[in-house]
């Protein structure tokens, strides 16, 4: 079991579809994130972060390579190693660049819910879900359901909702698209915070280069392939 | 926290719009188990409570609530001569159509045998039971008439001396109770025209018999009334009742006339049986075949609602999975909806009956046993039919989220 990393993969390669409808979508893409480092995942359209994204985040395995989170492995090829979904709960975070709040539940209880999954008891997980409103800036939307909300307000609640359970691993997909750029890089700086202080390791797929001082390491994609630029 | 009331809530005008169409439809299927009880009822009630042991009938029929049956008047005496019969009585049972305010009156006339059944036995609202030999009745409410009221049938005028409630025959007709004197009236009752050209059509065949061509002045008694000629029989009862004294096993009783080769004997039970194995039978089958039918319907549309309901909670269900939600957290969410949607329709279904029933010409009986069977159904449709919903939303992928 390897510990040193929040997050390691090795030669992950993903291969839709068979014979001449074969689409090879990321290829022997490796990549290590320790504990407390902030990683961006840049590249065009089409180059395979989110295919990658999706594999760490153990929603959609791998034809081929390992995952391993916290040293644990939890996908060996398309193998879970590991309750993936359970594993989700408790450890890993996500942003998308879509909010994808539950539209019928409110901001607080779209951040309450992923306490509660995670054990939490509804008093406790409510007041934690307040304070992490709160702490981005939308508590007194707290009671407003998604719909009611700016793009900018529900990306900040979805934020709020990864945070929740203080996972280990934060993974974010184009999270500061809805948002403008003093709210991006403020997201941003959140990530990098949470990655410091609680050793999260933390992936982010941006598009934004005027906030990659933020980032620790910066990974680029290109057809499949996964390079580290620095 | 419970997702399944939050979306409820969330979507309430739909939510609640789809209960009260699943609500509506349980009403008819409520409806129809409370028209087929009402049948059996309405058929039954008159057996069970006119309180008679055993049925003497016209040999090889079904008796007078299944066709036609023709017994001699001279039976109550035959029947009374018979060991431990403690009471014989007249009855006499036919339906009559005529016309009232311009709408058809159906009236099944049951004829009560004066002076040792007045009547007693019916379960009055209004009014008294009959307290002379003629031209008094008791109506059934169903059939309109009001205490007092003055009703022409035949030749003869009736007043209306009591009313009850729920005595219906079993083809749903208001029963009207008169003495077997006057039940006969109406049902030999003759147009004055007709009585004449019997009379000259029975002097013209006397004429033509040997009787009368020995005998001519026996011509002349051919021209009187039927009731004055003591050749012409009584007008024959429908059957006849026979309560055994008390200790005594009807079927003794049974067997003994059971042998008398004019007429077929049924004890309470057993006219009860014939009666729901014969005209009743049909009617029975063809609701409870429909019943079933609907309650299938009712299944299918809502398995149909609660799947469309989970449909249009992909999204929201993807994302569940995504951030760890356990499957038992998404089955409990779709699971509780279906009870939700089950049950609240039930109690629409039960509110809106208890209103619209009472309006069908037909009763319409709501047991206790009906009820709870009807919400074991429910509950068992609610479960099963969340089942598409439950297998649609585990095979959302997480993934789903994302696009």
């Amino acid at each position: 079991m390897k510990k040193s990393f929040a997050i390691e993969t090795h030669d992950l390669t993903k291969v839709y579809g068979t014979g001449n409808t074969e689409v090879v979508a990321m290829q022997d893409a490796s990549m290590q994130v320790q504990h407390g480092e902030v990683v961006a995942l840049l590249g065009p359209s089409g180059s395979g972060k989110s295919t990658f994204l999706t594999a760490v985040g153990l929603i959609n395995p791998p034809t081929f390579g390992q995952v391993f989170i916290g040293g644990q492995l939890t996908l060996d090829g398309p193998q879970a190693r590991t309750n993936l979904r359970s594993f989700r709960r408790r450890h890993i975070g996500f942003i998308f660049q879509k909010s994808n709040l539950i539209p019928f539940l409110s901001a607080i209880e779209n951040v309450q819910i992923a306490l509660e999954l995670n054990g939490e008891t509804s008093g406790t997980a409510r007041r934690r879900a307040r304070e992490l409103l709160d702490d981005l800036g939308i508590g007194d939307r707290a009671d407003n359901l998604p719909s009611m909300l700016s793009g900018g307000q529900q990306q900040r609640v979805a934020v709020a909702r990864a945070l929740a359970n203080r996972p280990s691993v934060i993974l974010a997909d184009e999270p500061t698209a809805a948002l403008d750029s003093h709210r991006g890089r403020q997201v941003m700086e959140l990530f990098a915070q949470v990655a410091h202080e609680r050793g999260a390791g933390v992936i982010v797929v941006t598009h934004d280069h005027r906030a990659l001082d933020v980032f620790d390491t910066i990974y680029e994609m290109e057809d499949g392939r996964m390079f580290r630029q620095g | 926290m419970n997702l399944a009331s939050k979306d409820i809530r969330h979507n309430l005008g739909r939510f609640a719009l789809t209960t009260l169409g699943v609500g509506m439809l349980l009403m008819v299927v409520m409806g129809m188990g409370g028209i087929y009880r009402g049948i059996v009822e309405d058929a039954t009630l008159l057996i069970d409570r006119v309180g008679a042991d055993l049925w003497i009938i016209q040999r090889n029929t079904r008796g007078p609530f299944a066709e036609v049956s023709r017994v001699p008047p001279n039976l109550v005496h035959r029947a009374l001569a018979v060991p431990s019969v403690q009471s014989a009585r007249e009855f006499v049972y036919h339906t009559i159509q005529r016309e009232r305010e311009g709408k058809p009156l159906r009236i099944a006339v049951l004829g009560l045998s004066w002076p040792t059944d007045k009547g007693e036995w019916i379960p009055l609202i209004a009014g008294r039971p009959l307290a002379q030999n003629h031209f008094e009745m008791i109506a059934d409410k169903s059939l309109g008439f009001r205490l007092g009221e003055t009703v022409e049938l035949g030749k003869e005028t009736y007043t209306v001396v009591g009313i009850t409630t729920s005595m219906i025959s079993s083809n749903g007709d208001g029963i009207g109770f008169f003495t077997v004197t006057d039940a006969q009236a109406i049902q030999f009752d003759t147009p004055g025209e007709a009585v004449r050209l019997e009379r000259a059509s029975r002097e013209a065949r006397g004429e033509r018999s040997e009787m009368g061509l020995k005998q001519p002045p026996l011509l002349e008694q051919a021209v009187k009334p039927s009731g004055e000629l003591p050749a012409i029989a009584r007008p024959q009862l429908s059957a006849v009742m026979v309560s055994v004294s008390p200790g005594t096993d009807p079927n003794q009783v049974a067997d003994i006339i059971s042998g008398w080769g004019d007429v077929s004997v049924f004890t309470q039970k057993g006219q009860r049986e014939l009666l729901l194995k014969g005209s009743v039978e049909k009617i029975r089958r063809q609701i409870g075949l429909f019943r079933i039918l609907l309650t299938v319907i009712a299944a299918i549309i809502m398995a149909l609602i609660l799947y469309t309901l989970t449909l249009d909670k992909i999204h929201s269900i993807a994302l569940l999975k995504l951030i760890g939600a356990p499957n038992t957290v998404i089955l409990g969410m779709i699971m509780q909806q279906a009870l939700v949607l089950g049950v609240l329709g039930f109690g629409i279904a039960y509110l809106i009956g208890q209103k619209v029933f009472p309006m069908f010409p037909r009763r319409v009986i709501l047991t206790q046993v009906d009820l709870s069977q009807l919400a074991f159904i429910v509950l068992v449709i609610s479960v099963a039919s969340s089942f598409l919903g439950i297998w649609k939303a585990m095979r959302v992928s997480p993934n789903e989220a994302l696009s």
